[in-house]
């Protein structure tokens, strides 16, 4: 039954179990619900699994759950490595 | 999707939500709520979560005040954590002129009941000990603003407007707004019509093209304002720092990110919400000024969402003169999440009774023709 699903976040197949029976059944709602992807992978490792639960859970085929909007930056970066010596005010 | 209802609220971000709560709590529930996308797709979900009552102008300071009042008792009347932080506002200033106002506002604030304080840069120190505070003139700071998380809020009206027997329709989308003889008829929707004399217009930079469906012209216009989120750390930024003189604003969410945001004069007006690597030049550029030890903090995402945008930076409210069944519930120039329980409120007031317990005729879309305007100064980007 459990299981950790989003490793970063802490999040569990039961917590998206029991999203899915509160009424929330796409991924953006069930990320913002549960915290799902939000941590330093941002979703690359446990998103994928995710909708197959999902999936599975609702009956929806994979391609109806949908998949979160990806945000950059690809990997996390360093302020410092975006800041300019000079700041412009 | 019923055919027919009384209201038809049309926006399920924190505006609608709201008014849909206070409505089905007084008892008013043959309501049909309307979401395009997910709940808080728009500008809820999108924004800082920031809640700030040091504004410039009387009006939305005693909002603000009456939603931190609200915001205090959410988590327990909606049966959900909503992550409010009162840690605080700290407005830094760098000229005299921007000292001057913010003295003049604090001022006004604490008229208001409003325990804003304003300060030397170096006791801005003891609030934020990570501070820089070279070639900064004031600053000012109100222990009881703060944070909440956006989603959590929505998740709280969601459920319990559920629970109340209010009927939400997500991923439906609005398509018309049938008018006859000065009434409204009908709400037309991808899934369905819904016959009604009733629509709170809650769709946030969407308003104004939802008030041309009913023959009414708008002057909103939306703007994009990116944001981004850093890495989840042990709480070390009490307060939201904020600047109108480089537009930034940040702070530490509950669960631990720094979520902040930057705005942009030269940014045009556009639906367009993508996200750029000159804004996280410029945060970061602006950020790690204030507080250089933010140098050795990486940036997890980046995200934009749209601010409603009116000629006076002041929300649009209430019933349409010529269309009086036209209810507006938007305009919120990028502080609708932090004001929007006490809004909400009398709006849920106005539907019921026709009256509301703090007056909200001065912010009737009428004061676009009349010419009563006065203008909010304290707004970022």
């Amino acid at each position: 039954m459990t299981g950790i699903v989003c490793r970063c976040m802490d999040v569990t197949k039961e917590d998206l179990l029991n999203a899915i029976e509160e009424g929330y059944t796409d991924i953006e709602s069930i990320k913002r619900v549960t915290g799902l992807g939000r941590g330093p992978c941002q979703g690359k490792t446990c998103v994928p699994i995710a909708i197959g639960i999902i999936a599975r859970a609702t009956g929806k085929h994979p391609d109806e759950v949908g998949y979160i909007t990806p945000r950059p930056p690809t990997k996390p970066i360093f302020l410092e490595q975006l800041a300019d010596e000079e700041v412009k005010e | 999707m019923r055919d027919r209802a009384k209201l038809v609220i049309i926006g399920g971000g924190v505006s609608g939500l709201g008014t849909a709560y206070h409505l089905a709590k007084s008892g008013f529930t043959d309501i049909v709520l309307i979401e395009r996308g997910y709940f808080g797709s728009g500008a809820t979900g999108r924004c800082g979560g920031g809640i700030r009552q040091q504004f410039s102008e009387e009006y939305n300071i005693i909002l603000a005040r009456e939603s931190v009042r609200m915001f205090e008792k959410m988590s327990e009347e909606l049966n959900q954590d909503i992550g409010f932080r009162q840690g605080g506002y700290l407005i830094l200033a760098h000229t005299e002129e921007e000292a001057e106002h913010l003295r003049e506002n604090v001022r006004l604030q604490n008229s208001l009941d409003v325990p804003s304080r304003y300060m030397d840069p170096s006791e801005a120190l003891d609030i934020v000990p990570h501070l820089n505070i070279e070639g900064l003139s004031a600053a000012a700071y109100c222990p009881t603003d703060g944070v909440s998380q956006p989603f959590l809020v929505v998740k709280g009206y969601v459920d319990t407007l559920k629970k109340m027997g209010v009927e939400l329709h997500d991923h439906t989308e609005v398509k018309g707004i049938k008018v006859e003889n000065g009434e409204i008829k009908k709400v037309i929707t991808d899934k369905g019509d819904i016959e009604t004399n009733m629509v709170l217009n809650a769709a946030g930079a969407w308003s104004a093209k939802i008030a041309e469906m009913a023959g009414v012209e708008m002057p909103n216009k939306p703007y994009r304002h990116e944001i981004l989120a850093t890495e989840h750390m042990k709480p070390w930024l009490r307060p939201m720092i904020i600047s109108f003189h480089t537009g930034i604003y940040f702070s530490q969410s509950h669960d631990g990110e720094i979520v902040g945001g930057i705005g942009d004069p030269d940014e045009p007006s556009s639906f367009r919400i993508d996200s750029s690597l000159e804004f996280l030049e410029r945060f970061a550029s602006v950020a790690v000024r204030y507080i250089p030890v933010m140098k050795k903090l990486k940036v997890l995402r980046q995200w934009a969402g749209l601010y409603d945008v009116t000629p006076d930076a002041r929300p649009i409210l209430g019933p349409v003169d010529e269309l009086p069944g036209l209810i507006q519930a938007n305009g919120y120039s990028g502080h609708g999440f932090m004001i929007h329980p006490m809004v909400t409120k009398l709006l849920a007031e106005y539907i019921i009774d026709g009256k509301t317990s703090i007056d909200i005729e001065p912010l009737n879309l009428r004061r676009f023709k009349t010419g009563e305007i006065i203008q909010e100064a304290n707004v970022v980007g």
